[in-house]
């Protein structure tokens, strides 16, 4: 086996196999990327109902029911507009009126938002960078509370369906 | 006094690590080996200074001196002693105090390493190893000083975040450390040889251990974390893809690319060139780590250490190591001589092979990490790029490169023979087929993917035993033919063989594991005492549920019996949500029991008005072997470190015979 021969096989196999990933990586974007949206987003832009997105911002004040079987209620607001959160399933620690959430689910066709995740952080000055970016794009936040953790701390998760878990081997 | 003491051994260290980088480069001048040496007594001295500054924070954490802002910030007086320490790198100062440490700590291994080392190569790769030690002081001392005193001092502290109050997290990042920074060593081998110009199958065995070592720790670091987040989030999961733990994956991807080609550039002095490069882009991805985790631009849930000054000195970091040892690579690669000939289907071929795939498995991971990054920062769009990404891409190419596992020890160096090979893994194969068919058979119906795994798992670790009975047995002529001969001869085996066997086999036990989370069960319900919940093939029942008092916290506690289907009582579980007030912050407590490497996984959710409870209720099948296959691959690592080729790198010179004593005549 000459030099040249190796180098072509080499390239060759180099060349297929990150092939491969790019195909891979452009495939998953296309399907498995989720859009933050905040609620005024979801009220001016006309979201089709079925889309999967994040939405987050400050939990309303007063809105959270506790229904049976685990079954929770609430609104998003960004104080310019408001949306109402369905979602089944166990809150995180620091799930509280008036707090940062983020929340991914669908839309659904009467413009409530049904959530299987509900995403808070484990820190009592804390907010969602993308809701308090969102609240700052609408005039409404100020910089404060700075955030002290220690190493890595992990999202405080609840999934409703358990999506969250490993499903690669489903 | 001390305090003080510990923040001047800091600076001093800064002093002397400009020391350990300046002279290698004017020994390299003068050919002077006296001064050579100096490197090597810099580095000593920087780590004790290090260790110095290291113990004087943590005696300020145990005795909650709370005149320092860092102590502060993370401690309270009644904290147990254990949290108290491991609160010294619970925080971003003292962490980064603790990389500096390990760091330090790994140039004086190398220091000392009198017989695995030459001593060139040494002088040079800690003149690397100083280089790095004096931008990471520079940044903790300039932007991140643990030191800093306050002025007048609070009576109290903040206590340190709840969550990390647990021995998974006092273990975690040491472990993890230790992983990270090993590959600086890597990182400083590789750019000496490039310096040098010169890098041989001596480099290859030199760098080896070191690279092992890390490896092994970043494995059971990685493992750790996995675990911690699975019992104590109480969420079910165990792998999230989130950036933070993606920051770990990519370098620990990155180094198993990188052992294997060092072992082909030991055995065959082939792959050079690509073995330099990889130690490169390995460190590299583990500042790219530090620099998500650290600097606060991740867009994921939490992120933390918020702070401008310190991401934009890492950046810098980032460009002066990650651009200039590119740089160095493009400019002084081409000079290294290329390397010995081997056919594509061969060892060699089949670790080139592995190589590619676990490089393009690891860029899938870092695009997956970093596009979203990228795409705010153009567009100022916000996406979450999450678990489904990752699992069509990842998975993908994690499956041939499983395959080709058994199937490359069974070929031969230079020139391999497939179909004999395929003989040889014939049994693994076929049982392999079998045990998929047959779970796929009897969970009809169920999930598609975890039969598949499940085979996969089964032929990892069938493969690997075959491997070490075929070595055992010999080839051609010396080969064994009863089993007692075989058994000897496996005994006899060397240990990296045994460790390889070993490292391959707990891949496939993590693999198992992972197969079987697709049967994982969950339920969720409210329950009041005595009412039942049920999942998998149990059933928890409410025994109690109730406010309990514990050291720092309040918690609501719930006491559960575990019953299998047909009623048989299995054990407790206790389950609670704690409340610290320090913190105004509430914990959920995971209560787990474990039935054989299968667990029941509960977790407590909110106590409602009429004395109910929410409950979530998992049946993790065969859980634990995910990190016991982890615990088993470093065990496999662990193993061929004590190999002895592995402690001898540098063929030692014959030693001078003495001269035979004058026989004197009669």
């Amino acid at each position: 086996m000459t030099r040249k021969k190796r180098r072509l096989i080499l390239i060759a196999a180099c060349g297929s196999v990150l092939a491969l990933a790019l195909g891979l990586i452009l495939y998953a974007m296309s399907g498995s990327i989720v859009f933050f949206r905040s609620p005024s987003d979801i009220a001016q832009q006309g979201i089709a109902p079925g889309t999967r997105l994040r939405l987050g911002g400050l939990v309303k004040d007063g809105s959270v029911k506790r229904g049976p079987d685990q079954i929770v209620d609430f609104a998003v607001t960004d104080t310019n507009a408001t949306v109402e959160v369905q979602y089944k399933g166990l809150l995180p620690d620091l799930f509280r009126e008036g707090q940062g959430v983020v929340t991914e689910g669908v839309l659904e066709p009467g413009g409530r938002f049904r959530a299987d995740t509900v995403l808070a952080k484990h820190d009592e000055s804390y907010m969602p960078r993308e809701v308090a970016d969102a609240l700052k794009a609408q005039g409404r936040w100020q910089e404060g509370g700075s955030n002290k953790g220690g190493a890595a701390p992990k999202p405080a998760t609840a999934s409703a369906d358990g999506t969250l878990g490993p499903r690669s081997e489903r | 006094m001390i305090v003080e003491t510990g923040h001047f051994a800091l600076a001093l260290a800064l002093a002397i690590s400009l020391v350990q980088m300046v002279m290698p480069i004017w020994a390299a001048r003068t050919g002077d080996p006296a001064l050579r040496q100096t490197a090597s007594q810099a580095a000593l001295g920087a780590f004790a200074c290090v260790l110095f500054a290291f113990a004087a924070l943590t005696w300020a954490h145990v005795t909650s001196d709370f005149s320092v802002q860092n102590v502060v910030e993370n401690s309270h007086t009644q904290k147990p002693l254990i949290y108290k320490i491991s609160g010294v790198w619970g925080n971003h100062e003292g962490s980064m105090l603790l990389w500096v440490l390990i760091l330090t700590l790994f140039g004086a291994c190398v220091a000392v390493a009198k017989n695995s080392v030459p001593p060139r190569l040494r002088a040079s790769t800690l003149g690397v190893q100083g280089l790095i030690t004096f931008v990471f002081l520079l940044f903790i001392i300039t932007t991140s000083n643990p030191f800093s005193r306050v002025i007048p001092a609070p009576v109290e502290g903040n206590d340190l975040n709840p969550l990390l109050q647990d021995v998974g997290l006092a273990i975690h990042p040491p472990l993890l450390y230790v992983g990270y920074v090993g590959f600086s060593i890597s990182f400083a081998f590789a750019v000496a040889a490039l310096i040098d110009g010169r890098i041989d199958a001596v480099w290859a065995r030199a760098v080896r251990p070191w690279t092992l070592t890390a490896w092994c720790f970043l494995t059971l670091g990685i493992a750790m974390g996995s675990y911690w987040a699975y019992y104590e989030l109480g969420w079910g999961g165990w792998w999230f893809w989130d950036p933070v733990e993606n920051a770990s994956l990519m370098p620990w991807i990155a180094g198993t690319a990188l052992l294997h080609s060092t072992v082909v550039m030991e055995k065959r002095d082939a792959l050079k060139v690509w073995t330099v490069l990889l130690a490169i882009l390995t460190f590299s991805l583990s500042l790219i780590g530090t620099f998500l985790v650290r600097s606060g631009v991740i867009t994921s849930v939490h992120s933390f250490a918020t702070d401008p000054t310190r991401g934009v000195f890492i950046l810098a970091i980032l460009v002066l190591f990650i651009g200039g040892s590119l740089t160095l690579f493009a400019w002084r690669a081409p000079l290294l001589r290329q390397g010995g000939l081997f056919a594509p289907i061969s060892r060699e071929g089949s670790l080139v092979l592995n190589n590619l795939f676990l490089v393009a498995a690891c860029a899938t991971v870092l695009v997956g990490t970093l596009y979203p990054l990228l795409l705010e920062m153009l567009t100022g769009e916000k996406i979450t790029v999450g678990p489904p990404f990752f699992n069509s891409t990842f998975v993908p190419l994690a499956i041939p490169l499983l395959l080709i596992v058994p199937f490359g020890q069974a070929l031969a160096w230079k020139r391999g023979d497939v179909l004999a090979a395929a003989q040889r893994l014939f049994a693994a194969l076929a049982v392999a087929l079998v045990v998929g068919f047959a779970v796929l058979a009897l969970t009809w119906g169920g999930p598609v993917m975890a039969p598949v795994g499940i085979g996969l798992g089964a032929y990892l670790l069938i493969g690997s035993a075959l491997e070490v009975v075929s070595r055992a047995r010999g080839y051609g002529a010396s080969r064994a033919r009863s089993l007692g001969q075989i058994g000897r001869r496996a005994v006899g085996l060397p240990r990296s063989a045994w460790g390889t066997a070993l490292a391959h086999a707990g891949v496939g036990v993590v693999v198992l594991g992972i197969a079987a989370q697709g049967w994982a069960t969950e339920g969720l319900a409210t329950l009041k005492p005595g009412q039942s919940l049920a999942t998998g093939p149990y059933v928890a029942t409410l025994d109690s549920v109730g406010p309990r008092q514990g050291p720092n916290y309040e918690e609501a506690a719930a006491s559960l019996t575990i019953r299998t289907r047909s009623g048989d009582e299995v054990g407790h579980v206790d389950t609670g949500k704690r409340f610290y007030p320090s913190r105004k912050m509430a914990v959920t407590e995971s209560g787990l029991l474990t039935i054989g490497a299968s667990q029941v996984y509960a977790s407590l959710g909110e106590m409602s008005q009429d004395g109910g409870v929410g409950l979530r209720l998992y049946y993790k099948p065969l859980v634990l072997l995910i990190w016991l296959g982890a615990v088993v691959m470093a065990v496999g690592g662990g193993l061929s470190l004590t190999d002895r080729r592995m402690r001898v790198g540098v063929p030692a010179k014959a030693k001078a015979r003495p001269l035979p004593a004058a026989v004197p005549a009669e």
